[in-house]
């Protein structure tokens, strides 16, 4: 919880970077090995290499403020927090086998899936056949994401003058 | 044992008020992408943890009888990290620009000077 | 990074190692963890990797812009394209059952697997895109 109070961005982004490993092996404990896979090369990898490449674009010093401004975030924070977790008695408890979450579809994914599909990897079968038009979504919404990086920063660089060409 | 049945969602909830705080707290726009980043994280964490089951194995099929985890969750998180890096880069692309056309990417100096414009 | 010798003989080293575990990861999705997604993110993360030690224009020529860009969509086209062939097939959209005449499950099969190429080629597409963007702007 340092990356709050650094002013050094670059230091952040590093902490960030850790964080996502360390939630990856974590996911590992919670038997998420796929997430756990992709938050590692994700997370840990690629995400920080953008935010360096941005930060390398932009400045790696962030301005210190005043204590007053952060007064009314922190309240507003810690009151968001309270509720979350007054809200947290009403769910059940962890590792449960009796969870709602366990008894709806996931049953029959978990029963038939080796039967009708024929493949081990349970998380790859819901993936990309019976979740198949979600998977579609996300895959244009990440074609729909490079176009938009490409669209804002794609071309060559405008001959810049400052906040001339703000329009 | 019902109170260390919870722990899980009050770690996420920790986790998740830190990346709230410092979305609403911090006015430089990259400290605000990270804090988006790591409440995006939190929420993972949540659902990952719901899908464990106590003594279960990764949901891939193995001949023997075992408890296997719920696999719903896992899929639903790994696709939205995936589409989370590619927001997050599309979000870091708009701060660039944003750099290019004011020179700072502190929230207040960028209102600060739309003041100034339209004075 | 190009004058520092080691980063350079390292990256030489492991590039064909990430490449080929992305491979594995892509086609080895269905049997153990890994998938379309994590194989794109590795195959994108090695070519990143030879941009960042031997610099963008190398990388540029290994891998021009105009490919991924035409990989961006062939992805998305391919796994869209699976759908319709299953309603060309007389299925439904997304239905892989009808890949195989004689056996559903080895039409399952085959459907995830294009799918599944699908997803990898636009996510290994739109990494390099994405960190392209980003480092040809700096300059």
């Amino acid at each position: 919880m340092a990356a709050i109070r650094l002013r050094d961005l670059f230091a952040v982004v590093m902490l960030f970077g850790i964080y996502s490993f360390v939630s990856a092996s974590l996911f590992v404990v919670l038997d998420a090995v796929d997430v756990a896979f992709t938050e590692a090369s994700v997370g840990a990898g690629v995400s920080t290499v953008f935010m360096l490449g941005a930060l390398a674009l932009t400045t790696s010093k962030e301005k210190p403020k005043s204590a007053r401004k952060t007064l009314l975030p922190l309240l507003a924070v810690t009151i968001t927090g309270l509720a979350l977790v007054y809200g947290t008695w009403d769910i059940p408890a962890y590792g449960d086998p009796a969870n709602p979450i366990h008894h709806h579809v996931v049953q029959r994914f978990i029963e038939d899936s080796p039967r009708e599909i024929g493949i081990p990897n349970i998380v790859t079968s819901v993936l990309a056949s019976y979740r198949g038009y979600d998977t579609l979504g996300e895959t244009t919404v990440v074609f729909t994401a490079a176009i938009g990086v490409l669209l804002l920063i794609g071309g060559a660089r405008r001959p810049s003058s400052g906040r001339d060409n703000a329009g | 044992m019902q109170i260390l049945g919870h722990f899980n969602y009050w770690i996420f909830i920790i986790l998740m008020m830190c990346g709230f705080y410092m979305v609403i707290a911090s006015d430089n726009l990259i400290k605000k992408l990270v804090g988006l980043g790591i409440f995006q994280t939190s929420v993972f964490i949540l659902y990952i943890s719901m899908g464990k089951i106590t003594g279960g194995t990764a949901p891939i099929v193995i001949d023997k009888a075992v408890v296997y985890s719920n696999p719903l969750p896992h899929v639903l998180i790994l696709t939205a990290i995936v589409v989370g890096v590619a927001t997050t880069s599309l979000g870091l692309a708009l701060v660039v620009r944003i750099q290019e056309a004011y020179g700072t990417i502190e929230a207040d100096e960028i209102l600060a000077q739309d003041r100034d414009d339209s004075l | 990074m190009k004058h520092y010798t080691i980063p350079r003989v390292v990256t030489k080293l492991l590039l064909p190692l990430i490449l080929l575990f992305a491979l594995y990861v892509q086609f080895h999705g269905d049997y153990g963890p890994g998938g379309g997604f994590q194989a794109g993110v590795i195959f994108g993360a090695g070519f990143i990797l030879y941009a960042l030690i031997y610099g963008l224009d190398k990388a540029r020529r290994l891998m021009p812009p105009q490919v991924l860009r035409v990989g961006v969509s062939l992805g998305v086209l391919i796994y869209a394209g699976v759908g319709l062939l299953g309603l060309l097939l007389g299925g439904q959209y997304l239905d892989y059952n009808v890949l195989d005449s004689h056996d559903p499950a080895h039409g399952q099969h085959l459907g995830i697997l294009l799918v599944e190429l699908g997803v990898g080629i636009t996510v290994s597409s739109v990494m390099v895109t994405i960190f392209y963007a980003f480092a040809g702007r700096g300059r």
